[in-house]
């Protein structure tokens, strides 16, 4: 079973040599720390900049100068900045090559729900409903089950959606899987010490299994 | 030459009454117009509908104004980080419209650009869809979304000059330039007030013609939210 570095660490390595990337916030931020070395790759954050650089130094942290998760970040040579309405002017048109964000749920038909618990404090969906509608190919970092041990690869979501048949690909503590265009969560890979049995079990929603399923290699 | 110059943020905000609609500037707390806030806490105009991606934190940011009950409704993306926030939310003194983040802003660029809606794809088949209007271009369904209207557009930039030009720094801009193009009346508030001339016209980010009052602003506090570094490398 995987932790989430090692999720972090596996959907890393769906990122190619020239992509603009944009993180979501909690295991997707991970994913910087893991980019392949020698290939170049441009971080978004959609509060209005490319090229994402790292943490500041300490005493470095400069307050006008932070990421979508409000933390002090650094610009890197070729960085841009821009506004708010540009910064989503190049999601929507597609521009940003790969988005990778967290869900709770997620639908045999590429529903994902992550925003609102019905009855809970709702404190809005920030720039993920913009994401989801428009990227061209996005990645959930998920865990797949609860708390209690239910499945969040569901038959369809039963939390207030954010979007629609948008998502492709999931990485869970568990496996790797495509959401197929005609629906169905398609193994490709399992994590290691984790059987196709536990992951039948595991998935709510309709999981299609064809021929062996290889573990998770993680490029070290 | 025509001069933009106010004495300060209390002028600034003079003609700001009860039940206007604000937008104001930033992103989390980066970007505030901080002397602004300040100036309407102290003038104390309630029934205030703010349009802000965020609503600032319990003592700082819009959380100042939301403390002194001057907020009838937040119409933002993201209002986490504030429990009299949620307090007021749950009680049902506070009313809150949540749109998606990438909406709000297209939706000041929209009114700074004379353009009544917009159409965009975020929120369809959600609950932000409901009630709206859908069309179908190319094979894909957008929703209709509404130009903002507001009264006065708050906005903070790094420097600006006496004509009202404008230019922001680094990603304290956000909704900065969105804002400032979309109010009936735009007040910035900047770092650094410079005479018209200084600035070089090449690298203004908002044309004065959408700045109505410009002053310069005092005692930034800057706030950071989220302090993250690394280690020095020995």
């Amino acid at each position: 079973m995987f932790n989430k570095e090692e999720i972090a660490q596996r959907i890393a390595q769906e990122i190619k040599d020239g992509y603009y990337v944009n993180l979501g916030i909690g295991i997707p931020t991970l994913v910087a720390n893991y980019i392949p070395k020698g290939i170049n790759v441009v971080l978004q954050s959609e509060n209005g900049l490319l090229g994402m650089g790292p943490f500041p130094f300490e005493g470095e942290e400069d307050a006008d100068l932070i990421n979508a998760g409000k933390q002090t970040i650094t610009t890197l040579p070729g960085s841009s900045i821009f506004d708010s309405a540009m910064s989503f002017g190049m999601i929507r048109a597609q521009k940003v090559d790969l988005t990778i964000l967290g869900a709770m749920e997620v639908s045999e038909n590429g529903d994902i729900a992550n925003w609102k618990i019905p009855g809970k404090m709702v404190k809005g969906m920030g720039g993920a409903m913009d994401l989801v509608a428009s990227a061209k190919n996005i990645i959930v970092a998920m865990q797949h089950v609860n708390k209690a041990g239910e499945s969040k690869l569901l038959p369809s979501c039963t939390l207030p959606l954010t979007g629609v048949k948008c998502i492709r690909k999931i990485v869970t503590e568990l496996a790797v899987l495509d959401v197929l265009p005609e629906g169905g969560f398609k193994l490709l890979e399992r994590a290691p010490g984790v059987s196709v049995d536990f992951i039948k079990q595991s998935t709510a929603g309709r999981l299609i299994v064809e021929g062996e399923i290889p573990e998770m290699k993680l490029n070290m | 030459m025509i001069n933009k110059v106010v004495s300060g943020a209390e002028e600034a905000i003079r003609d700001i009454s009860d039940g206007a609609t604000l937008m104001l500037g930033g992103f989390g707390l980066c970007g505030i117009p901080e002397n602004c806030i300040n100036a309407l806490v102290t003038k104390g105009v309630k029934s205030l509908t703010c349009i802000s991606n965020n609503a600032g934190v319990d003592d700082f940011g819009i959380g100042l104004m939301l403390k002194q009950r001057q907020v009838k409704k937040m119409i933002s993306s993201y209002v986490g980080e504030n429990a009299e926030f949620e307090r007021q939310l749950l009680s049902g003194e506070l009313e809150v419209d949540l749109i998606p983040q990438g909406t709000l802003a297209t939706r000041c660029l929209a009114a700074g650009y004379g353009m009544p809606a917009i159409f965009t794809p975020a929120g369809v088949g959600t609950e932000v869809a409901e009630g709206k209007e859908i069309r179908n271009f190319n094979g894909k369904d957008y929703l209709m979304e509404y130009a903002f209207d507001a009264d006065f557009a708050i906005v903070k930039a790094w420097k600006g000059d006496t004509a009202g030009n404008l230019i922001f720094r680094s990603t304290s801009r956000n909704f900065n330039p969105v804002m400032a193009m979309a109010g009936k009346i735009t007040i910035a508030e900047v770092e650094e007030l410079v005479e018209a001339g200084e600035l070089d016209p090449d690298y203004i980010h908002t044309p004065g013609i959408y700045v109505h009052r410009i002053f310069q602003g005092k005692d930034y506090k800057k706030r950071i939210e989220q302090r993250t570094v690394r280690k020095s490398e020995v």
